[in-house]
């Protein structure tokens, strides 16, 4: 079954290439959708049935390399896929999530003409394709393949409906930012290469485990060339920005790219490169106090976002960011497995936001909404569940991933990490509080959307209907994952009982232990968490609390009598603290002024002055017109008098005697 | 016993070339009726036939050889034949211009100009 790896992707692009080909012809839509959801559907099955025979077998990691793509001099890069636990964990999740998307598709994508619902899930397939090359890929030039194929697909579905400019504008800032940090990541391929001579995982990581001390300048640089990359990819500051703006693609797009699959390629690529990043104390720390500040700060702005889709953009970009803490203090499982909960549920909540809108006539704004639960059960239950996980509320998903960042955040701090003490308690506490904001704003959403009374007009009031079974099943599926999806992590230390961690146990050969440098390990408290038992239940609790004070707090200000007279209050009594969150700390207005003006600016001139007046005018205009002028005084000596030309015969013959003398 | 006859000097001939030249260029640059420009022209050329024979002349008494001295004369007959061929295509050009304009003064022939 192994030998049939290659089939995941190649599925998915046959389904791409066959959907194209049926939006050409105009193909009925029940063809496309059959195709494309079966192409998925396929890959699917034979991604599960490669698993199961994996998961079979000690874990080891199967290498299967294709052709040769590269050849040049010493360097040789192969086309090659590669199975080990983490692309495992990452196959499972992102196939499962990416086919109930595509079910889903099919009923909110129904009102598209064939020809856009063909485009449209061709895309689709495309980026499954992309998705799966780049979690599978053996080495960084497969996987730069998959993230550029990513984003490529990212790009073409955000300007889904191009003929709305804001959309396609929406479309090309995810492009331009995302490539800002895709240098960084081509820049770490060139330095990997330069530095270990290959860019095979299998190769470069052990080599670099294996002699700590050597490699110590080189991986500082490539790991933070690496997170320039993910930086980009998963919309961390400073390059967050396109990630809200990518809400203009339809919904189900930002479920399965910009929520569950897509923008987790950063944090799937920190950990496969784990090794780098341990063997640089200044890596770690970037990327632990990066993630950290964008929990925070991406939370903050989600207060006060009034778009439905806003909201949960922004807690996309906070919940990364807890991921990138994760790994930046080394709980490289704790990041996968919270990017796997995280899939399940923000793919549900996304899922549910778009049933909310599609029932609303594509009313995103959460003021015109209100009172949905009565009409739309099984939407208000699902989304009620990813709510739940997402907040942190004990036996749900969340709960045990983000509980497991929070505790190994502490441990960091508590065990000196590479004697950044400090710094990793105060990203502890920002974390904490960000978990505190992320319950708040849930749900304020959650109440919002559902509980009260419905503030829309009155003719969308009629239509509020539950959607088809083609969207509900899928938010059903997602949202039971979003409950029992965190069991696979169940903290099993808290009650003496080793192992009951699945996904811990599963990712362990992930991180390679690395070679002891002068009597010491070269990294500090790797595995155990360093803390006692009686101060993880502390932090358990502190986290509950927090979450828990979290959804008072939106109680209290959304829900009853005194619905949004506390919030209102609020934002009166401090104008300019909302203001700003309102506006998003007018971050893109200061990218407009300190790189998109000097920028515009600087091709104005070279469009201006460089290329209108320098060449074209002078150059190109000049010469041509320097000839003209020549030529017009010339043709004055043809005056069509024979004499003349005589005259002229004579001069030249006495010239040439006289030149010849 | 006659007289004996003293040559033209070599000189004199050249001279006399030369001003036949001058007379026939003049005569090119100058005249209108296209005829006279085409007797000009005779002129210059005939002035070359001059020269032609006034060297050979000189350097058949120079040199024993007389390949030298044969080669300016037979130029002469080159230059006469060329000639007679121009003759014809001139005035057969003369009279083609004639019937479109009823004249062959070359001024009035000047259309083909800036």
């Amino acid at each position: 079954m192994l030998d049939a790896l290659w089939l995941i992707p190649a599925l998915c692009l046959a389904g791409a290439c066959a959907n194209l080909v049926l939006g050409t012809l105009r193909a009925p839509k029940a063809i496309v959708a059959v195709v494309g959801v079966g192409s998925v559907g396929a890959a699917t099955a034979v991604a599960w049935a490669t698993l199961w025979a994996y998961a079979g077998q000690p874990l080891a990691v199967v290498v299967r390399p294709y052709f040769t793509w590269i050849s040049a001099g010493d360097i040789t890069v192969n086309a090659s896929l590669q199975l080990d636990p983490l692309s495992a964990v990452m196959t499972a999740f992102v196939t499962v999530v990416g086919l109930l998307i595509h079910v889903y598709s099919v009923g909110y994508m129904h009102g598209e003409g064939n020809a856009a619902f063909a485009r449209y899930f061709a895309y689709l397939n495309l980026f499954m394709f992309a998705m799966l090359l780049l979690v599978l890929g053996s080495n960084l030039a497969v996987l730069f393949i998959g993230w550029e194929g990513v984003g490529l697909c990212s790009y073409l579905l955000i300007g889904y409906y191009y003929r709305q400019l804001w959309c396609a504008q929406a479309g090309m800032k995810a492009f331009i930012v995302n490539r800002i940090g895709d240098l960084g990541f081509l820049l770490a391929i060139f330095a990997t290469l330069a530095a270990f001579g290959s860019l095979e995982f299998e190769t470069v990581f052990p080599a670099a485990a294996a002699d700590p001390a050597s490699f110590g300048p080189e991986a500082t640089v490539i790991a933070l060339l690496l997170f320039v990359g993910a930086v980009g990819k998963s919309a961390q500051i400073p390059l967050y920005v396109w990630l809200p703006d990518a809400m203009a693609g339809p919904t189900p797009v930002s479920a399965l790219i910009h929520a569950a699959t897509m923008v987790t390629a950063g944090v799937y690529m920190v950990v496969r490169a784990n090794v780098l990043f341990r063997l640089s104390p200044t890596a770690m720390l970037t990327v632990a106090v990066v993630g950290g500040v964008t929990a925070i700060f991406a939370a903050t702005i989600g207060l006060v976002q009034n778009d439905i889709k806003k909201v949960l953009a922004y807690s996309t970009v906070s919940q990364l960011g807890y991921m990138f803490l994760a790994t930046g203090v080394g709980a490289w499982v704790a990041a996968i497995f919270h990017v796997v909960t995280h899939a399940f549920f923000k793919a549900c909540l996304f899922l549910g936001s778009g049933s909310v809108i599609h029932a609303c006539g594509g009313e995103q704004d959460m003021r015109r909404m209100g009172g949905l639960r009565i009409h739309m059960p099984t939407t208000y239950w699902t989304f009620l569940a990813a709510t739940l996980s997402i907040a942190g509320i004990p036996i749900f998903a969340g709960f045990f991933s983000k509980d497991e960042i929070l505790t190994r955040t502490w441990a960091a701090g508590a065990s000196d990490l590479n004697g950044f003490g400090d710094a990793y308690r105060v990203l502890w506490a920002l974390a904490v509080a960000a978990a505190l904001l992320t319950a708040f704003y849930m749900f304020r959403a959650l109440f919002t959307t559902f509980h009260g009374s419905f503030r829309g007009p009155e003719e969308v009031a009629h239509h509020l209907h539950e959607s088809p079974r083609s969207m509900t099943l899928p938010l059903v599926l997602l949202g039971v994952l979003s409950v029992v999806g965190g069991f696979v992590g169940l903290p099993g230390q808290l009650l003496h009982l080793e192992g009951l961690n699945l996904i811990e146990r599963f990712l362990k050969p992930v991180v390679i232990p690395l070679a002891e440098v002068g009597g010491h390990a070269a990294e500090a408290a790797h595995g155990a968490h360093g803390i006692g038992l009686a101060t993880e239940w502390l932090l358990v609790l502190v986290s509950v609390g927090a979450a828990a004070a979290g959804v008072l707090l939106a109680r209290r200000f959304y829900l009853g009598a005194g619905a949004f007279l506390l919030p209102r209050r609020l934002a009166e009594r401090l104008p300019l603290l909302h203001r700003m969150l309102l506006n998003k700390y007018w971050v893109d207005e200061l990218y407009a002024l300190l790189v998109i003006r000097p920028l515009r600016a600087a091709a104005g001139f070279c469009w201006r002055v460089v290329d209108e007046l320098a060449i074209d005018t002078l150059l190109v205009n000049g010469t041509a017109f320097g000839v003209e002028l020549g030529a017009d005084l010339a043709r004055y000596t043809t005056t069509g008098n024979i004499r003349n030309y005589a005259l002229m015969v004579l001069a030249a013959a006495v010239g040439i005697a006289a030149l010849l003398w | 016993m006659t007289a004996e006859l003293v040559p033209i000097p070599f000189t004199w001939v050249l001279a006399l070339s030369a001003v036949l030249f001058a007379i026939g260029t003049l005569g090119v640059m100058l005249r209108r009726n296209a005829i006279a420009i085409f007797l000009s022209l005779e002129v210059m050329l005939n002035s070359a036939n001059l020269a032609f024979a006034a060297f050979a002349y000189r350097f058949g008494a120079v040199h024993v050889a007389a390949a030298a001295a044969l080669d300016g004369q037979i130029f002469i007959f080159f230059v006469i034949a060329v000639a007679a061929a121009e003759a014809t295509v001139g005035l057969a050009l003369f009279i083609a211009l004639y019937r479109l304009r009823e004249t062959i003064d070359v001024d009035r022939f000047n259309i083909l100009r800036w």
